[in-house]
């Protein structure tokens, strides 16, 4: 781990704030298997956390224990025995690592190749042992230092949890309680780091914030939490992912993101999940079972959802907006594929409360091969929300005839002033689109890739540039083999 | 070497209880490079049929017969690669493809036919500069090459669009199906221009249609009668005036 | 069966009393519909399907089960309390129990009540009794199958076509004041090239005291038979209304629904349709309008098991101040079904503040060469045209009935034109005068 050392130590030295958090105890032993109290005061003591952390944690735990794990989702996967897991785990040792790509699924390698990745990244997604890593690590600091010299917070939660206590004991389960759901309170029991942003009052973050700048980010997949606060008249776009398959050896993940936006404020959270979907069977694919939720504090917020969906071997998720502040404003934009034996059950939900709340989703979903895909969203108009508006648009794509593509949407109101729209529609590519792109010299693969790329069209243009591209190629990738 | 030669084709198409029907009932003809053939002939005659066996429309079987394209055994290549060794059909009623912006479909395309001649992507300002001209010329406004391929357009914006691909997938056979279908006279004047532009030496047409009026525009070096499945006459293009002062009637023996 | 669980409402005082010789199959559907019931009780909302609706309010109502001897109130003429004067054949049931045959039916045809074929001919119901719904998901119509006493049968054999609508007109009657528990079980079966049209009205007689009738209807479509099912529901606000349809259709069938709810306290129609034959279609529609203190839910499966069948789903309906409207439609699409066309649409209209409408509109696909959707909306009255209408001199009030009407004649529409389309038009009207009046004695 020298090396690897020795680049913590590089970036600890450039921006001095690694002094906290789970870096120094990089080396440490694993907490034992299974889940109890023990873990997790195990897990607090290696943050070295205060002492309302590690209450806030264990209340947690004592409501899971009494929780069921949901059934009503539209997904099967075999039980999960949580007592036969690591909840702590210092980064691998290099010994269980693949020594080289020779030993990664070529699969995984062709689809880098496909999308570009320099080789270096290629061993960091594949997770190989490899010494120096980050090339990109003097850029992050540079950006680091220049947004903190703005004002801007961006930091791993757990460095947050001893330099801003006070902004993470207000905020943190404000907005996802820590009773919330199963695999959420399970995540405040056990989380072991995330992204932490707050942008102060009237600024307009520069730049996008970005996962890919924020280091040590490999070991932070499995319970994931991230809490981004925009205080008023402030903006910030934070992009989540990466279009790079990314394998991980902890099957389940449970990762659990809050947005809080003040008056007048706004929050664009893009995700691109491209998680190792297993073989072609979903054996060895990620659970992805995970709880994003924003609330629309201020007046004239807005919070601004954009998903792009194409990996895990079971999805489950469903960025939502409470839309409280007046003339607040929530959006949500879906590209889920599906394909051989991958399930997903994703949507969103839009509570109104405010007065002329307005929201609109739409959701695009694509299943091929065997796979399962399920839209299920929730739009609530509350008495006091005045005038308030919801469109939805929600078109399902099956590619082949042993897929399946459901829509379960909820429209709740209860103020006649609201108003509603949903509208879905199911279809395929239809022979005629595909045989007119063929007579055009187009190949049936690049064919599919692009009427696909066409019906999402509405969604991926929502991205921020760099990452609409790549998302684009992502789309054509994830859909191979899926015709002919 | 002829540049499409067709023999003694027959060719079925499955009907509604998933029967073969057969449609093309042993077609013979030789299209040589620079020339321009019409197919004429009455509704159900097999037109269509001929148009989609050429470009390899999956649902047709050929049932007997041969067809070469420059030198090779055109039935025996998929539909893409078909287009790519240089045939193109301009369909009567060309398919919407939401999302996609005309502009995106048609680099797409012709990136699709230089990775097949192992040459590099073209380059983005090359294109536009190809296409905006081409554009010019037909009459295309930019703003409908961004919009997506064929939604919303008029009949005329569409058949116009089809003659904006041909020219920019430069074909060596260009096959117009009914490519009149649906157009006011100026919309055809516009088409027929745009397609006589791209008369050369070397690139061959078939130009089917069940009206003369097209063939005043883009006037053929022969003109093929089919009816039933088969070509019952072939002339010069004077045989599209008689057809249209006597009927099809005169020529299939029937009332058609 | 005499050991239950006390516990379990409606069942506590007794089932009814099936005759000792029942034959077998019959104790063994009873027996399994009691199963399912006990098992899992009255619905709540934490069961999907009853997500939106509790029945939790019934536990606290002293109901028995009602001994069949309630008849028509004196002078009680169930054409007042129905749609009105039509040309229809008339049948009347009185808590589900049938109260008379017509006579002169034509051939074909046989109309009878279910007690009385249990007891004399058990064969000619057997083959199709609890054999059409699926009811291992279904409390409540496993209830009544362990509950039913009576109902209407109605055969039409092949080829016969029963030209004169049939009406049903089922009145809910508690003489004595007592709270009673009824059970109908309704079977209709049109053999291949069959068609008939049904007509049913829900009503109560004047006076009632609180009610839960908790019906099912079968019905069985053979080859290309059509069954016209135009159903008027508008009972007291004592009653409690739960309806559960179970169709399937043969090749080609056509099973095409209205239903209009105006009046109950609680009113589920629950229907489920399984398109079994190539050709076969289906159209659900209705309308509905619920005021203060009532509940109103439709709740609609249809399941493409065949390639080639056709489904559409139209339902709009209107909440004013204090009622709460309940739509679920669900499309299935079986894998292989392929060609499917299924569509739904639902529409309603919050009239005034404390209304609440709950929709949820579900696709569920295995097919790929199908063209399904659904749309929703819910909002008020669009303000422009009640602009419009005030701007020529209309007062807001008319204006506003006016604009309510034609939202839900729309839909009326579906009744074939003719006197029942008038007989349902004026059922509309005459809700909304009596919502007019209410608003304007009260604003």
């Amino acid at each position: 781990m020298a090396a690897t050392q020795d680049t913590i130590d590089r970036i600890a030295e450039a921006s001095g704030t690694y002094k906290y958090g789970f870096v120094t105890d990089i080396e440490s032993d694993k907490a034992p298997k299974g889940l109890n109290e023990d873990t997790i005061r195990f897990i607090s003591a290696k943050k070295d956390e205060p002492a309302w952390m590690l209450d806030w944690r264990l209340k947690a735990y004592r409501h899971w224990l009494t929780m069921k794990e949901p059934d009503w989702q539209k997904v099967g996967y075999p039980p999960i025995d949580y007592q036969d897991a690591y909840y702590y785990a210092a980064p691998k040792s290099k010994d269980d690592a693949p020594k080289s790509l020779d030993e990664v699924d070529p699969e995984l390698l062709r689809t880098y190749e496909k999308l570009g990745i320099p080789l270096k990244e290629q061993e960091m997604l594949a997770g190989v042992a490899v010494d120096a890593v980050f090339d990109s690590v003097s850029v992050a600091t540079t950006y680091k230092k220049k947004l903190e010299e703005m004002g801007v917070i961006f930091c791993p939660i757990s460095e947050a949890v001893h330099r801003f206590p006070e902004l993470v004991q207000k905020y943190l389960g404000s907005v996802v309680p820590y009773s919330d759901n199963f695999f959420a309170t399970l995540n405040c029991a056990v989380f072991t780091d995330g992204s932490f942003v707050y942008v102060p009052k009237g600024l307009r973050c520069p730049m996008e914030l970005s996962t890919y700048f924020r280091i040590n980010e490999q070991n932070t997949g499995q319970f994931e939490r991230t809490l981004i606060i925009a205080d008023e008249g402030s903006y910030v776009s934070y992009l989540e992912g990466c279009t790079a398959p990314q394998r991980d050896d902890n099957q389940l993940h449970a990762a659990v993101v809050e947005l809080i936006t003040m008056d007048d404020a706004e929050i664009k959270y893009s995700t691109v999940q491209n998680w190792y979907p297993g073989d072609s069977e979903g054996k060895g694919g990620i659970y992805n079972f995970v709880t994003k939720r924003g609330a629309c504090r201020g007046k004239n917020s807005k919070i601004s959802w954009t998903q792009v969906e194409t990996g895990s071997a079971v999805t489950w998720k469903y960025p939502s907006c409470i839309l409280q502040g007046d003339n607040s404003v929530g959006e949500f934009y879906s590209v889920a594929i599906t394909n051989n034996a991958q399930q997903a059950d994703t949507g969103t939900k839009m509570i109104h409360i405010g007065k002329n709340t307005r929201s609109r989703i739409i959701s695009k979903g694509i299943s091929a091969g065997r796979a399962d895909q399920t839209y299920r969203g929730l739009v609530r108009m509350l008495p006091k929300a005045e005038g308030a508006r919801n469109h939805t648009q929600c078109d399902s794509l099956l590619i082949g005839d042993q897929c399946g593509a459901h829509t379960v949407p909820y429209i709740e109101s209860r103020n006649p002033t609201a108003q509603v729209e949903h509208e879905a529609t199911t279809s395929r590519i239809s022979d005629d689109q595909l045989f007119y792109c063929l007579q055009r010299g187009i190949p049936e693969e690049d064919a599919v890739a692009l009427i696909v790329n066409g019906f999402c069209k509405e969604v991926l243009q929502t991205l921020p540039m760099e990452f609409a591209v790549e998302a684009q190629k992502l789309v054509g990738i994830s859909l191979e083999g899926s015709v002919g | 070497m002829a540049l499409l030669e067709i023999k003694d084709l027959h060719a079925t198409v499955e009907d509604d209880d998933g029967n073969p029907k057969p449609i093309l009932k042993g077609i013979s003809l030789t299209i040589n490079p620079g020339e321009i053939h019409a197919v004429m002939g009455p509704n159900g005659a097999g037109k269509s049929t001929l148009s989609n066996v050429i470009s390899g429309r999956p649902g047709y079987t050929v049932t007997g017969g041969t067809v070469t394209y420059d030198g090779q055994d055109l039935l025996e290549m998929e539909a893409d690669e078909r287009a790519r060794a240089g045939i193109f059909l301009a369909f009567q009623y060309p398919v919407e493809i939401p999302g996609v912006a005309t502009g995106t479909f048609l680099k797409t395309a012709i990136n699709a036919r230089r990775k097949a001649n192992g040459e590099p992507e073209i380059e983005a300002v090359d294109f536009l500069k190809m296409m905006k001209a081409n554009a010019k010329k037909l009459g295309v406004a930019d703003s409908m090459l961004k919009r997506p391929v064929n939604v919303g357009f008029s009949g005329g914006e569409k058949k116009r669009a089809e003659v904006l691909q041909m020219a920019m997938l430069e074909p060596r056979l260009c096959v117009l199906d009914e490519t009149d279908s649906g157009l006011d006279i100026d919309a055809l004047r516009v088409v027929a221009d745009g397609v006589n532009a791209l008369r050369t030496p070397e690139r061959g047409m078939l130009v089917i249609t069940h009206y003369q009026r097209l063939l005043d525009y883009i006037v053929p070096d022969v003109v093929h009668v089919l009816a039933d499945g088969r070509i019952v006459k072939s002339g010069d293009k004077s045989l599209a005036l008689e057809l249209e002062a006597k009927g099809y009637a005169e020529f299939t023996g029937a009332a058609a | 069966m005499t050991d239950l669980a006390p516990t379990i409402p409606l069942i506590s005082d007794g089932i009814a009393p099936g005759a000792a010789d029942e034959p077998a199959w019959l104790a063994d559907l009873r027996r399994a519909g009691l199963s399912v019931y006990t098992e899992r009780g009255l619905p709540t909302v934490k069961v999907e399907a009853w997500k939106y609706t509790s029945l939790a309010g019934l536990k606290k109502i002293p109901f028995v089960l009602d001994d069949g001897r309630a008849r028509l109130p004196d002078g009680g003429d169930s054409d007042a309390l129905a749609l009105g004067p039509d040309d229809a054949l008339r049948v009347t049931l009185v808590n589900g129990r049938l109260a008379g045959v017509p006579a002169d039916l034509p051939a074909g045809v046989r109309i009878a009540s279910l007690a009385h074929l249990l007891a004399t001919e058990p064969s000619v119901v057997e083959p199709h009794l609890g054999r059409i719904a699926d009811l291992a998901d279904a409390p409540m119509g496993a209830l009544n199958a362990a509950l039913m006493a009576d109902g209407l049968v109605v055969l039409v054999a092949p080829g016969t076509v029963l030209e004169r609508p049939l009406h049903v007109v089922s009145v809910s009657n508690t003489p004595d004041g007592q709270a009673r528990h009824g059970h109908p079980r309704h079977l209709i079966v049109l053999g291949d090239g069959a068609r008939a049209t049904l007509v049913e009205s829900r009503v109560s007689a004047p006076g009632a005291a609180d009610s839960l009738c908790n019906a099912v209807t079968e019905i069985a479509l053979g080859r290309e038979a059509r069954l016209s099912h135009l159903r008027h529901v508008e009972r007291a606000d004592t009653a409690v209304d739960l309806d559960l349809t179970e169709a399937t259709l043969g090749e080609g069938a056509t099973y095409d629904t209205f239903t209009l709810t105006l009046g109950g306290r609680l009113v589920r129609n629950e229907a489920r349709v399984r398109l079994r034959g190539g050709g076969a279609s289906t159209a659900l529609k209705g309308a509905y309008g619920a005021r203060a203190g009532q509940h109103f839910d439709t709740t609609l499966v249809v399941d493409h098991a065949v390639p080639d069948a056709t489904s559409d789903q139209v339902f709009k309906g209107v909440v004013d101040a204090g009622g709460k409207a309940v739509f679920q439609g669900k499309i299935i699409v079986r894998k292989d079904a392929q060609r499917t066309d299924g569509n739904q649409l639902h529409k309603a209209m919050l009239l005034a503040r404390d209304a609440e409408v709950y929709t949820k509109p579900e696709l569920e696909i295995y097919a790929d060469d199908v063209t399904c959707s659904h749309g929703a909306t819910v909002g008020e009255l669009d303000l422009n045209q009640l602009f419009y209408l005030m701007a020529r001199g209309i007062p807001e009030a008319d204006a506003r009935a006016l604009l309510v009407e034609a939202f839900l004649d729309d839909v009326v529409e579906a009744v074939p034109e003719g006197p029942l389309r008038e007989a349902f038009l004026g059922r509309v009207r005459a809700w909304q005068a009596r919502r007019h009046a209410t608003t304007w004695e009260t604003s």
